[in-house]
């Protein structure tokens, strides 16, 4: 939703004007900013910009509600080709593939690239079912990124630090996500040289704060990876699994789940099982979409849009 | 599989035992835990020494079964697909899916 600067705001900006003055508007945030401030400054290196993230297509499912997940991962590729701003590129949280085969792997390349962006990955529990145990992932995913581990991996693209993390993997009996010791201490040496005012985006696909434990759908030990994030200003956590978009703010810290692109999934314990939820065809794309994220310098809330498929 | 003819490799009286629960007369009854909406439909199942259990995913979702001490393990299951074991050693086995790990479940053998 696009928001219009108030006629005070705007006039007190047009106060301002001459004597050096930054006016941003993006992503239904507007900020201003004196050029001679510190905040000018930082602001200089950096701009607005926006990325998408897809999640848990599951290429391969084809069973009810939806018997074609390829059709409609392809369908949700298509409306951002068709997207009117070009976004910088798209992060997929995971459960790409429904068992990990080699073909689905290939085919939901295929259907991406259509995209022409850069596309980041974090992998889902269905990406970590080849008999090596997440390796085919980390085969075809890990090189691009330098990632370390299983996987896990972080990069910087105009002033926001991204952290991509892992809770697929070392899954203990009667738990939740996990990251495991490994990448936490990793995780801690990542965000060790960064200042308390860089905008950090984190994204795994289990979500990271205990949505419903009786379905396993939460992180173990996520509280550890908040704890080293906690003295951020700006903390965005986006991730998948759960097929349906939740959110929740704590602190500095804003958690989104992602609706899937294959099937959705049902309400926190509304149901006999996480399983999928069996939806009439003709309502199947109200439940998918893409996310839309944008980041405007200077706000320390990413403005987050939901798209449905429909 | 090891024994076609376990009287050549070795007649005694521990291979004469062998080939009877090979042949099955002693083999106990099978047993079968079917994977339903997220759940072992046996939370705990006790069986004599030597069942072989099979476990049978009903869910539109895989999942696989995974000792916690890790003595047996399956390939993912997709919908309708089986693993069995056969337990031959008395004692509680811990097992869950590596997937889901909120799913438990236990074998007594005994």
């Amino acid at each position: 939703m696009e928001q219009a600067p108030n006629r005070r705001r705007v006039l007190e900006c047009m106060g301002w004007a001459g004597t050096g003055l930054v006016w941003t508007m993006a992503g239904g945030v507007a900020s201003s900013a004196m050029l001679d401030t510190a905040q000018a400054a930082t602001r200089a290196k950096t701009k607005p910009f926006t990325f998408l993230q897809v999640s848990d297509s599951h290429i391969g499912f084809t069973k009810d509600p939806n018997p074609d997940a390829r059709a409609t991962f392809r369908e949700a590729v298509a409306k951002i080709k068709a997207m009117p701003v070009k976004p910088d590129f798209i992060i997929h949280t995971g459960d790409i593939t429904q068992l990990s085969k080699d073909q689905e792997f290939d085919d939901a390349d295929q259907i991406i690239k259509e995209a022409g962006l850069t596309v980041f990955h974090v992998p889902g529990e269905h990406d970590m079912l080849d008999e090596g145990n997440g390796k085919a992932y980390l085969d075809r995913y890990g090189k691009a990124t330098g990632a370390q581990g299983d996987g896990w991996y972080s990069f910087d693209h105009d002033g926001v630090h991204f952290v991509g993390l892992i809770n697929v993997k070392q899954l203990k009996a009667g738990g939740m996500g996990h990251f495991g010791d490994d990448q936490l201490a990793w995780l801690k040496k990542d965000l060790a040289g960064k200042s308390a005012s860089t905008p950090i985006v984190v994204f795994t696909h289990v979500p990271m704060w205990v949505v419903y434990q009786q379905w396993g759908w939460g992180t173990d030990d996520a509280q550890a990876a908040l704890a080293m994030l906690a003295r951020f200003g700006s903390v965005t956590v986006l991730n998948g699994h759960i097929h349906q978009v939740l959110q929740k703010t704590e602190g500095h810290v804003a958690f989104h789940t992602a609706r899937s692109t294959a099937f959705p999934q049902p309400a926190p314990g509304s149901a006999p099982s996480p399983g999928p939820m069996k939806v009439p065809a003709g309502e199947l794309r109200d439940t998918l979409g893409v996310r839309t994220v944008t980041y405007a310098p200077g706000t320390e809330t990413l403005a987050v849009v939901d798209a449905k498929l429909a | 599989m090891l024994f076609r003819n376990p009287i050549r490799c070795a007649p005694s009286a521990a291979v004469a035992a062998l080939a009877a629960v090979t042949l099955g007369a002693a083999a106990p009854a099978p047993s079968v835990i079917k994977i339903d909406n997220f759940t072992f439909n046996a939370a705990e199942t006790t069986v004599p020494v030597g069942t072989t259990v099979t476990w049978v995913n009903n869910d539109d979702i895989p999942h696989t079964v995974v000792a916690t001490d890790k003595s047996f393990k399956s390939k993912v299951l997709d919908t309708d697909e089986k693993f069995s074991f056969t337990f031959t050693k008395a004692g509680t086995f811990d097992y869950f899916c590596s997937i889901h790990p909120h799913m438990t479940g236990k074998v007594v053998v005994r």
